[in-house]
């Protein structure tokens, strides 16, 4: 049986459905990750797991435990779900030293003096803070205080971590450098965590598995490297990297753009696609800038460059084609067309699905 | 184009400067100086041996001990008053929280004088309403409280003062970021242990800094011990200066008591804010959020509703009771009668309105005085604060000095201030006419122009005046077209915070009224004192409605405004 067990999990503020119907298992000592845009309901969750929203429908439970629960009106506060949790404005408190911060949690517990002392040191020192233990963390950096949050969080040694963009408000260079020791931190300790981001390259290396979500709606759980390689809908293939959509409708066998030339011979929805594209219906061609190949046959997409920027390693190109519009992205090394030229696409990935 | 204008020794900047340390130091320095050199100078020589005989003349050491202690209790009254009212309507689900947050502000638009005599009403020994009631009902042979006593003294200041305190807490406790709290939460602590660990210490430096403002007010407060505490013969440093001054028309040696119990008020007050300033820059934690979901809110459960009646009663018994009791004694045809329909009429509020000479003389003087003082206090202070705020110019540190001088000098120093300095022993006599007490307004309400008009100033960014000249504009274009339209908020502001307060004013006037120019705030209080309790009450009531229609119209405007 899973670690922790969303069934249903429904919140509703006012007419507004920030969560619609969540099912989701979670396994011990995974790292599992909630994407999407903001707004999408995914603080929300965390924040139903966490006890600080209840909720309108369904049910929590972790372990053996149940938490949350509407229908036997069970709501277990936060403080007693044992969870370990940082939140993106770090939330260290200024009037206690770092060492203090680590011990609260152990302190509102009643361990033992001794007990204590030990926690404490070996938080403080899986997370380098040993040598600033006696000072504010007003004095530290923004990677010191959320280090502080993250030592108090591993204090009493949860076994479920709450993440909630704890990255957002760090500089980038020391977000990659956070996202390491959060993972290190996670091998030793063994928790499970829940982590909460917009950033997709966050999500991607970090975690087991991915769920992105949209507008309170679950539309994909998967492993980065799927999540990526087959997005389920056009959502999650525009949020995940980026993404070119050309609309097209059928023509009989075929397909051709909206309003345009018959598209290749070929390019069509396979059967893992499941598109079928009834006739007048309008779907999307997906495809990513960087597997775009410049080709030379006659059977191919066929547009005018209309911008060409040099990016350093790579160079960008906006094609026109017909009234729509596609980016290509290509080493600089490769060679290819200059402005106003035309040019022939062949898209090595394509993918298709029903417009929204 | 080789055209170089040559910066003149003495320019624009130069000017304004010199007005601005001109002005500070005839309206607020030249007072004070007088003070502190009446206090330790006698008969041109340095003479310390005279001040402390004067401090420990049983009368004067009496009144600076009344003083510490009212200012004590008051301070810490209203600071767990407000406290407590700040976290009931921030932090849990009591009913009706936003309706009263308003409530519990009402009492900084009253006057607390006003408020003392609806208490003498109700409290004092013999007559007042709710003594007798009891006495008469329930056979009590005494009072059930006396209000002529240090409690009562500390009780009313508390009813009229822990706003302070409760607004510093709102604030405070709205701008922290609720994941403070959460995380001790998701920490294990409970919301006791919250409150007691996290909260409460965070708030702190707000809790202290209102309770300071609070100490400041109380102990150079005038109104509520003058009109409770003179019965049963307890002054404080104000009421004694007022009552020596009063009864002796001047002489030189109550002139001197009152220097030197003038000077320990400054340097109170010096000390206060020195403290003030002290708690705010070492205790200021950054604890504003970014994003921020609504904070959590304690349920009361079982406690709800005791603690929403609770409220309802403070309400009503602090707020709506002394106000009701005001009107209605206003109504009687004499004093003393009961409240029955055929005793009330609105004669007396048509006879100060029409007739009496006395009231609408007093109602003339605070108008055309508030409105004069807030408009010279108004353009004096934007230019000043530019200056301070804005400009780099040599002697700017002079005043920065003079600008803080304002802000410790409490209303019964001034007044005894411009009575030294303007009574014509340096050529110029104002005595007894109303331009000695604008001259004092001025000097008294600087401060809170000095603190609108800076916050507005700050607002405004350097680049917009950088800008400006690098459009071609001069630096008087830049102040007219560009400075001045931004900072007309706080200009306005600033003219409301020294126009509506000073219609209500007594501390001040009530040192240099006379006959012919008394305000609203002396004719209330002498004609109080006098025995005329029906036309002092009306005349409270007529203050009360125009102040607080007056508050309530700058809200809506000036509120509608910051929202643009």
């Amino acid at each position: 049986m899973s670690h922790i067990r969303l069934l249903n999990v429904t919140k509703r503020f006012g007419d507004v459905t920030a969560v619609n119907g969540l099912n989701l298992e979670i396994e011990k000592g995974e790292c599992f990750s909630m994407l999407g845009p903001s707004g999408c309901g995914k603080t929300t969750t965390l924040r139903m797991v966490a006890g600080f929203e209840d909720l309108s429908e369904g049910e929590i439970h972790v372990g053996e435990r149940l938490i949350s629960s509407r229908s036997k009106n069970w709501y277990l506060p936060p403080e007693k779900r044992d969870f370990g949790m940082v939140f993106q404005a770090f939330a260290v408190w200024p009037h206690m030293s770092v060492y203090e911060n680590v011990a609260f949690p152990l302190r509102v517990r009643r361990l033992p003096a001794a007990e204590i002392e030990r926690r404490v040191k070996d938080a403080l020192s899986s997370t380098n803070l040993l040598a600033v233990s006696k000072e504010s963390p007003e004095n530290l950096s923004g990677g010191g205080k959320q280090r502080v949050a993250l030592a108090r969080a591993l204090a009493i040694n949860p076994d479920v971590m709450l993440l909630d963009e704890p990255l957002s408000s760090l500089d980038p260079h020391l977000r990659e450098e956070m996202r390491f020791e959060i993972r290190d931190l996670q091998r030793k300790y063994g928790f499970s965590i829940i982590y909460v981001t917009h950033d997709q390259a966050e999500a991607m290396a970090l975690s087991d598995r991915i769920l992105v979500m949209n507008l309170g709606v679950v539309q994909q759980i998967d492993t980065p490297l799927n999540v990526y390689n087959h997005p389920v809908n056009r959502f999650v293939f525009s949020f995940i990297g980026l993404s070119n959509f050309l609309s097209v409708v059928r023509d009989g066998d075929g397909f051709r753009l909206r309003g345009g030339e018959r598209l290749p011979e070929g390019l069509k929805p396979t059967q893992q696609d499941k598109v079928v594209g009834e006739s007048g219906e309008r779907i999307s061609l997906a495809s990513r800038p960087s597997e775009i190949d410049f080709c030379n046959e006659e059977n191919c997409l066929r547009g005018v460059v209309s911008r060409k920027s040099f990016l350093g390693e790579i160079v960008d190109y906006q094609i026109k084609i017909g009234d729509q519009e596609m980016r290509v992205q290509k080493s600089r090394r490769a060679p290819g067309p200059n402005v106003d030229e035309t040019c022939s696409l062949r898209l090595l990935r394509p993918f298709w699905y029903t417009e929204i | 184009m080789n055209t170089v204008v040559q910066k003149s020794r003495f320019g624009v900047a130069q000017i304004i400067l010199f007005l601005s340390i001109s002005i500070l130091v005839v309206v607020v320095a030249v007072p004070v100086l007088l003070i502190l050199f009446n206090a330790f100078w006698v008969n041109g020589k340095f003479n310390l041996n005279d001040v402390i005989r004067i401090i420990s003349e049983p009368d004067t050491w009496q009144a600076l001990m009344n003083s510490l202690i009212i200012a004590a209790g008051t301070t810490v009254g209203s600071t767990i008053v407000g406290t407590f009212f700040a976290w009931l309507v921030t932090r849990t689900d009591l009913p009706y929280k936003g309706f009263m947050k308003g409530m519990f502000l009402v009492p900084f638009m009253l006057p607390s004088f006003i408020g003392a005599m609806a208490w003498k009403m109700l409290l004092s020994p013999r007559a007042g309403f709710i003594n007798k009631f009891f006495m008469t009902y329930f056979g009590l042979s005494g009072p059930v409280f006396n209000i002529y006593s240090y409690a009562g003294i500390i009780l009313v200041e508390i009813m009229y003062l822990f706003p302070f305190v409760f607004i510093q807490v709102c604030g405070a406790l709205e701008r922290m970021d609720p994941t403070l709290e959460e995380s001790a939460r998701i920490s294990g602590a409970g919301l006791f242990t919250i409150t007691r660990k996290i909260t409460i210490p965070l708030v702190l430096p707000s809790i202290l800094s209102g309770a300071l403002l609070i100490m400041l007010y109380s102990m150079a407060h005038f109104g509520t011990v003058a009109v409770l505490g003179i019965e049963n013969g307890i002054f404080n440093i104000p009421t004694l200066i007022y009552q020596r001054i009063h009864q002796s028309a001047g002489s030189f040696s109550s002139i001197r008591t009152g220097t030197v119990l003038a000077t320990i008020l400054v340097l109170t007050a010096a000390f206060i804010l020195w403290l003030q300033g002290k708690i705010l820059s070492r205790g200021h934690y950054q604890i504003i959020a970014g994003k921020s979901f609504r904070p959590m809110e304690l349920k009361l459960r079982t406690l709800r509703m005791p603690l929403f009646i609770f409220c309802i009663a403070y309400i009503g018994f602090t707020i709506v009771l002394p106000t009701v009791v005001i009107f209605l004694v206003g109504g009687l045809k004499t004093y003393g009668l009961p409240f029955t329909w055929e005793n009330l009429s609105l004669e007396n509020y048509k006879f100060i309105l029409f007739k009496y000479k006395v009231t609408r003389d007093a109602i003339w003087n605070s108008v055309t005085l508030g409105l004069s003082a807030a408009v010279i206090t108004m353009f004096a202070g934007v230019m000043i604060s530019y200056v301070i705020v804005k400009m780099k110019v040599r002697g700017k540190g002079i005043l920065e000095f003079l600008g803080m001088l304002p802000f410790s000098v409490p209303g019964s120093v001034i007044a005894l201030g411009v009575i030294l300095a303007w009574s014509g022993k340096y050529g110029v006599n104002l005595y007894n006419t109303v331009w000695i007490i604008l001259v004092a307004y001025i000097a008294r309400y600087m401060a809170f122009s000095l603190r609108a008009n800076s916050a507005a100033l700050e607002q405004v960014h350097d680049s917009l005046m950088e800008a400006a000249r690098v459009c071609g504009a001069s630096m008087w274009q830049t102040l007219k077209d560009i400075v001045l339209p931004l900072v007309r908020p706080g200009m306005l502001a600033s003219f409301f915070l020294i126009f509506l307060p000073s219609l209500r004013e007594l501390t001040v006037s009530i040192m240099l009224y006379a006959p012919t120019t008394r305000t609203i705030g002396v004719a209330i209080y002498t004609l109080n004192e006098d025995g005329e309790t029906v036309v002092s009450a009306a005349l409270a009531g007529i203050a009360l409605i125009i102040i607080v229609t007056g508050q309530l119209l700058v809200e809506r405007f000036l509120g509608k405004k910051a929202h643009r």
